[in-house]
């Protein structure tokens, strides 16, 4: 096991940062902390770091305890989300910057910087300052000099925040892709529940301080642990007093099921390929669908049009806690 | 670099223009050109270089320049020193009292250099000092002495490093020193490699700005200096007695060299920000 975290406590003044955290996380896999701004994930991985220390607990990294080890000793790589190029550096010294503190000899350094830009796909900009390059240029030199130090845990903090949505997926898909070639054990922090579920092999959904589920990304997503999680991971809408996914209700002119609910359309919102339904269900629920285009063509929906509301066989649905009272 | 977006330009545009090229013309301009006219010009014979031949020749002015150098150039060392360590104390760390050390640091700024000249003389004064006879008989005189000297200078341009340096200092943010502390460098190493490097133009313009200031001081020093010939009076003060003893053209022409010691620092400054805008 790579990471342990145990009994965890981190305070700031009254704020509860994070309460109770014990989190194993194994080793040479990618996994994603996961929650919502303020939730407590970036201070969770900070902890890890050593560049936060927490009030109680500890974390023992491949079996050593890190505890009371400064930053420094704990050799762990860690991206930031703005970066932190060193911006009076060109990149290959910003690469080799790691290497050049523990003192390696100077053919040595120039090989592995030579490796690492090659891996990045940053040969060609090697002399350039940090300035010089794009975001996402500057947060592939920002993982290469993390690699260069050979760190036993790789830690991003929101790798890719910061980033247009077009270099984000990029960069994601080719960080699953560098993940496969250099095995070393990755943790990074994300509030992009797509982001984790592409990328992660195992998420942890952190929320107000504490975990809420730890599980691969089918598991997360198929059987979450609680509304919390089923909410966070992708859209939900209630149907039945149900949670229930908006791609896992059924759209028909007549009822297919005993739990057929009908209901008139009061609004079509088409995004991309997608049309998404709202629908009035003569019980007074707002039920939520998605359709492909097509399939909501197919069945001429428009406003005011009367249609039947049925869960998916085989949806995951979970009681809707507010439906209760 | 982005182009600004100007105001249209109207009556009240020249107008104004007017009124700060006659302002600064006035106040600055006219009467610093005249001093180097006079150091240059009598009115008998015109053109001279004569009051400068005979600065360079008196060996007690020489002296008064040589001692306006080392107090100049000693106060200047011991406000980068402490200045950056200040800097760094302020932005990067937290502690009971930080804001009331912050507000001290701009005291000199605000506090008449007399002042300061007279509080120095109270503390270490020889005779009747808080702490004078105790240095004296230790065989460290303070006030009257070049000690004294460099310590009322570097009390005037105290606040100078710092109040360039910590603007950027906040600026730079610690994402930087984070990253070079993950890499494995120690605080040491961050330092001379991350912190530096990144707050370098702001420390060449405060050490300019101090060597400047502290060059031109006059009031502190006169209150702790005790103007003995030739040991403790300081070009400044030269020019107040040269001017008293009616060598006025004398007094123009030492003027005159710290003048331009000033105006080479304030180019310095200028051609140096124009390179640093252009490396960052």
């Amino acid at each position: 096991m790579s990471i342990e975290v145990s009994g965890v406590n981190k305070r700031y003044g009254d704020f509860v940062a994070l309460e109770d955290i014990n989190l194993t996380i194994p080793t040479g896999q990618l996994t994603a902390l996961l929650g919502p701004s303020g939730g407590g994930k970036t201070t969770l991985l900070r902890v890890i770091a050593g560049l936060e220390t927490p009030d109680t607990g500890s974390v023992v990294i491949e079996g050593k305890d890190a505890t009371s080890l400064p930053v420094q000793k704990r050799n762990v790589g860690f991206v930031f989300q703005h970066y932190a190029a060193f911006k009076h550096l060109s990149v290959a010294k910003n690469v080799a910057f790691g290497l050049e503190i523990r003192k390696r000899p100077r053919a040595e350094i120039q090989k592995k910087v030579d490796e690492l830009l090659e891996l990045v796909h940053l040969s060609q900009f090697g002399n350039r300052l940090p300035s010089q390059l794009s975001g996402g240029q500057r947060q592939r030199m920002a993982l290469a000099r993390a690699l260069a130090i050979e760190p036993s845990v790789l830690l991003l903090d929101e790798p890719f925040g910061a980033l247009d949505a077009k270099v984000r997926k990029e960069l994601r898909d080719w960080l699953r892709r560098l993940h496969d070639e250099v095995h070393v054990t990755t943790v990074f922090v994300t509030h992009d529940q797509e982001e984790a579920l592409e990328v992660a092999d195992e998420i942890v959904v952190v929320n107000q301080g504490g975990i809420e589920q730890i599980g691969t990304p089918e598991q997360l997503y198929d059987e979450p642990a609680n509304d919390f999680v089923m909410s966070f991971l992708g859209d939900v809408t209630t149907l039945g007093g149900s949670l229930i996914r908006p791609h896992d209700v059924e759209v028909t002119p007549s009822p297919i099921s005993e739990h057929s609910v009908e209901g008139t359309v009061s609004r079509v919102l088409r995004i991309g390929f997608e049309v998404r339904l709202t629908v009035l269900t003569d019980d007074g629920e707002v039920v939520t669908a998605e359709l492909t285009r097509t399939h909501a063509r197919a069945l001429q929906l428009e406003e005011g049009v009367n249609v039947f509301v049925t869960p998916s066989p085989g949806a995951y649905t979970m009681r809707a806690p507010s439906s209760a009272a | 670099m982005a182009e600004t977006r100007r105001a249209p330009r109207t009556p009240l545009t020249y107008v104004l223009r007017l009124i700060v090229i006659g302002y600064l013309g006035l106040l600055v301009a006219w009467p610093v050109t005249l001093v180097a006219w006079n150091a240059f010009h009598l009115p008998d014979v015109g053109f001279t270089t004569e009051a400068f031949s005979a600065i360079f020749s008196d060996p007690q002015m020489m002296a008064a320049i040589r001692l306006t150098c080392v107090a100049a150039v000693v106060a200047t060392l011991i406000n980068l020193v402490f200045g950056v360590s200040i800097s760094l104390l302020l932005v990067r760390t937290e502690f009971p009292g930080k804001r009331v050390l912050s507000a001290l640091i701009d005291l000199p700024l605000s506090v008449s250099p007399i002042v300061v000249g007279l509080a120095l003389v109270l503390v270490y004064g020889g005779r009747d000092g808080w702490f004078g006879p105790t240095l004296e008989s230790a065989g460290i005189q303070v006030i009257f002495s070049t000690p004294g000297i460099i310590m009322a200078t570097a009390f005037v341009s105290l606040p100078l490093v710092i109040r360039e340096v910590i603007p950027v200092l906040e600026e730079i943010g610690t994402e930087q020193e984070q990253a070079a502390a993950s890499l494995g460098a120690s605080s040491w190493q961050t330092f001379w490699r991350i912190t530096l490097p990144g707050i370098k133009w702001a420390v060449v313009y405060g050490v300019v700005l101090t060597l400047a200031r502290s060059l031109g001081e006059f009031g502190a020093v006169k209150v702790v200096s005790g103007n003995v010939l030739g040991q403790t009076r300081t070009a400044t003060l030269a020019v107040e007695e040269k001017y008293l003893n009616f060598d006025q053209q004398g007094a123009y022409a030492v003027a005159f060299l710290l003048a331009s010691v000033s105006v080479i620092c304030i180019l310095i400054v200028f051609v140096l920000r124009a390179r640093g805008a252009r490396v960052r």
